[in-house]
């Protein structure tokens, strides 16, 4: 393995060259999904009847119980950065795990509403709102695996006390994704 | 210092360097130099394929049904196939790789003074994403039905339905390549920009930051800012192709403006992410070869800042026949034309550096001057399309490609031979001979003027675009107006050849050019301070600055040049 250069431990900015780097992927990704709300959203009023017949069909006791669960998996993002800022990485790792447990039990409880939904009737070709619907919820998904793959990783190195500034960088991720959630949940349930 | 142990260790380093497999050494490598030549080559390789794919179809355009040597008899399902093959090329693909991804590798680990991009490893993924992105689109060429041939814009319906488009495999194929590569940039972007906001030499202040590095790093930041959207906008056009569902597909409750939209909020904004990396090498140029300080630093700052501001608010002037709020197309005209200002602001302060400089007419500096006069062409005509009342007549004529060709010839194509050819000796250490250069030179520039503006009178006299034979429209089918598509084939035609020249003069320089010194050209900025090619590390002991960049012709010192490191 190659040394890392000398370029990646400069800090002419005074912020750690890997946190600045998360913000900016953060940057890439809300102009994504930003793009993708707008579309639904203005989709949406231009046929807002239509689409309010089949946003009354998702269930947002679902939603809420989903949205309680990644909320609550950010708090352990939170005391592992808290764990990692102390040295400690065995606790840091562990609070990870913690953390994605929480999005395992985000996403299975998708799968069981997805695949209730589809076996209904409701796929992504049915209506353009459960594509919208499939679409948004999907990629959210995928983030949320991508996440958890990451975190994982993290973890990994954290336990051994290495790279502890990475449990922060993925902690910042994380709760981007809890954040886009937040959009989602009142867009994909409440909204009738 | 720390800083002084960790360049020891890459002395050592540095000599394992040479015993690697040349596998590892020019597909594996994590240095900032060899993956700017991988987006360089690649690029340049693209751009043939470019050429190619227009010589092709101008060949159809000037001689319709005659077979293309090369090529054969061109069927329409393939002239469609060839035009949009060559825009999605010639910008993602060329102008992407070469102007941000080529120089900005290449310059700003060496503009600011450091060892490498603070993230080597995603910076060869980067590249690598980009290289599997680029042999898909290739591959689209050999597809059952042909590459996509809904046009480089994609709208739906011909990209979202393959019973319009006729290229099932191509249009898919595409979409994912289109992706592919914006990762590709994503990832290259985020490195730029934490590079050189994190990683400057010691004693560089904002400020002091060629105005190159600038360019790069704001137009990676508008990449950023605009490219998510059509992403989004993409899987949902893949999901419209694979899936059948309904987002472009009003018959389904979608909308087919959707999409153009969605293209063009991105596409606007591109056509300054190319642009502005070019201005900032041909800043580069005319303040090293008029000997002068750059006229206005901060001006040209600021005005790139606020030409990235207002590039956000255009895009709708290519919907102004499609439909669109006559209301908000004035709103679109009033911030299209405001968007010329910051622009030819920029232009003027070049001119303005120049004035009093003492100018010489080295390559670099030949193609550095082409690029303001070319482009200032495409910027007039811009003004007439981006009035809406006059773009209902020009819209989607051979005026606009002629507009357009105007503004990305000289980004895409003159800016990278203004670029690699004023850093050809840092790069590969050997003095490109400047004879062939200048007459590669002239035989680019003068046939592409024939190319072009031919093209803006037959655009006037109602030449639609994309249409495959104009002999089939009585209106369009004068000798007069056949007399101006043949004069731009046979233009392309030598253009095309004279690119030989270029070639083989890399060829001869490889073989037995000059060896370069490590600052041929007298300049400033700290890249010039490394030995040419620089080494992997790029110094012995990192350089640290002392003034701005641009200290030419300071009067009262020996040099008529200041370099950055120079202690005062």
């Amino acid at each position: 393995m190659s040394a890392k250069p000398i370029a990646t431990t400069r800090s002419a900015m005074d912020i750690p060259t890997g946190r600045l780097a998360v913000w900016w992927l953060l940057v890439s990704e809300i102009v994504i999904f930003g793009g993708l709300l707008v579309a639904y959203i203005l989709n949406r009023q231009a046929h807002s009847a239509e689409w309010s017949a089949q946003a009354a069909v998702t269930d947002w006791r679902i939603g809420a119980f989903n949205t309680f669960v990644l909320l609550t998996s950010s708090l352990s993002a939170v005391m592992a950065h808290q764990a990692a800022e102390k040295g400690d990485g065995k606790k840091a790792a562990r609070l990870l795990y913690l953390t994605c447990l929480g999005g395992l039990v985000f996403l299975i409880v998708k799968s069981f509403e997805w695949t209730t939904e589809i076996s209904h009737g409701y796929t992504i070709m049915s209506h353009t709102f459960w594509s919208y619907y499939y679409t948004l919820a999907g990629l959210h998904a995928f983030h949320v695996i991508a996440g958890m793959l990451v975190m994982l990783w993290v973890a990994g190195t954290a336990s051994r006390n290495q790279e502890l500034h990475r449990v922060e960088n993925v902690g910042i991720y994380w709760h981007f994704v809890d954040i886009v959630w937040i959009f989602l949940f009142p867009l994909l349930y409440i909204a009738k | 210092m720390a800083h002084h142990t960790h360049a020891a260790d890459h002395g050592a380093a540095h000599g394992a360097h040479h015993d690697q497999p040349w596998f590892i050494k020019y597909f594996w490598s994590t240095d900032h130099k060899m993956i700017a030549f991988q987006y360089l080559w690649t690029g340049m390789l693209m751009g043939l394929v470019g050429a190619f794919t227009a010589y092709v179809f101008r060949m159809q355009l000037a001689f319709p049904g005659q077979p293309v040597p090369g090529w054969g008899v061109v069927s329409p399902g393939e002239y469609n196939s060839l035009i949009t093959t060559h825009g999605s090329i010639m910008v993602f693909w060329v102008a992407m790789p070469v102007l941000i991804a080529a120089f900005g590798n290449f310059l700003i680990p060496l503009m600011c003074g450091v060892d490498d991009m603070v993230f080597p490893r995603l910076n060869r993924l980067s590249y690598q994403i980009f290289l599997l992105s680029a042999i898909i689109i290739v591959a689209t060429l050999f597809v059952d039905g042909g590459a996509f041939g809904g046009a480089w814009t994609a709208y739906p319906p011909l990209s979202a339905d393959a019973r319009f488009s006729l290229t099932p495999a191509g249009s898919t194929m595409w979409v994912i390549a289109v992706a592919l590569e914006f990762v590709a940039f994503l990832m290259g972007g985020i490195n730029f920009i934490v590079t050189a906001m994190n990683s400057r030499a010691p004693g560089m202040k904002a400020l002091d930051v060629p105005i190159v590095v600038w360019t790069i790093v704001i137009a990676s930041l508008l990449f950023m800012a605009s490219v998510g959207p059509l992403f989004a906008g993409a899987v949902m056009l893949l999901f419209d192709q694979t899936l059948g569902t309904g987002f472009y597909n009003p018959g389904k409750g979608g909308d087919p403006i959707l999409w153009q939209h969605l293209f063009w909020f991105f596409g606007h904004p591109e056509v300054y992410v190319v642009l502005l990396p070019a201005m900032g090498i041909v800043a580069e140029i005319m303040a090293v070869f008029a000997r002068k300080k750059l006229f206005g630093y901060k001006t040209i700052l600021y005005t790139i800042i606020a030409t990235a501001v207002l590039s956000f608010f255009v895009w709708a002037h290519h919907q102004f026949i499609a439909g669109i709020d006559p209301r908000m197309a004035n709103v679109f005209t009033v911030t299209t034309l405001l968007i010329s200002i910051p622009i030819a602001e920029m232009c003027f302060l070049y001119i303005a550096t120049l004035y009093g400089g003492s100018i010489r007419l080295a390559t670099p500096m030949l193609w550095a001057l082409s690029f303001i006069a070319t482009f200032l062409l495409g910027g007039v005509t811009g003004i007439f399309l981006g009035a809406s009342g006059a773009d209902v007549y020009f819209h989607d004529t051979y005026f606009v490609v002629a507009h357009f060709h105007y503004t990305f010839f000289p980004i895409a194509i003159i800016g990278t031979f203004a670029g690699f050819t004023f850093w050809f000796p840092k790069m590969f250490g050997r003095m490109l001979d400047e004879r062939l250069g200048k007459i590669h030179f002239w035989g680019t520039i003068i046939p592409f003027n024939f190319i072009f503006i031919p093209l803006f009178f037959t655009g006037a006299a109602g030449d639609h675009r994309r249409i495959y034979n104009y002999m089939n429209f009585p209106d369009q089918a004068t000798p007069e107006l056949q007399a101006l598509r043949i004069t731009a084939t046979v233009a392309l035609l030598v253009m095309l050849a004279f690119q030989a020249v270029f070639f083989f003069n890399i060829f001869k320089t490889f073989r037995s050019g000059k060896k370069a010194e490590k600052n041929p050209w007298d300049s400033n900025t700290l890249e010039w301070t490394a030995d040419s090619p620089p080494p992997h590390g790029n110094w012995a002991e990192l350089p640290t600055v002392s003034r701005g960049p641009y200290e030419y012709g300071v009067p009262g010192r020996a040099k008529d040049y200041w370099p950055q490191n120079e202690k005062a």
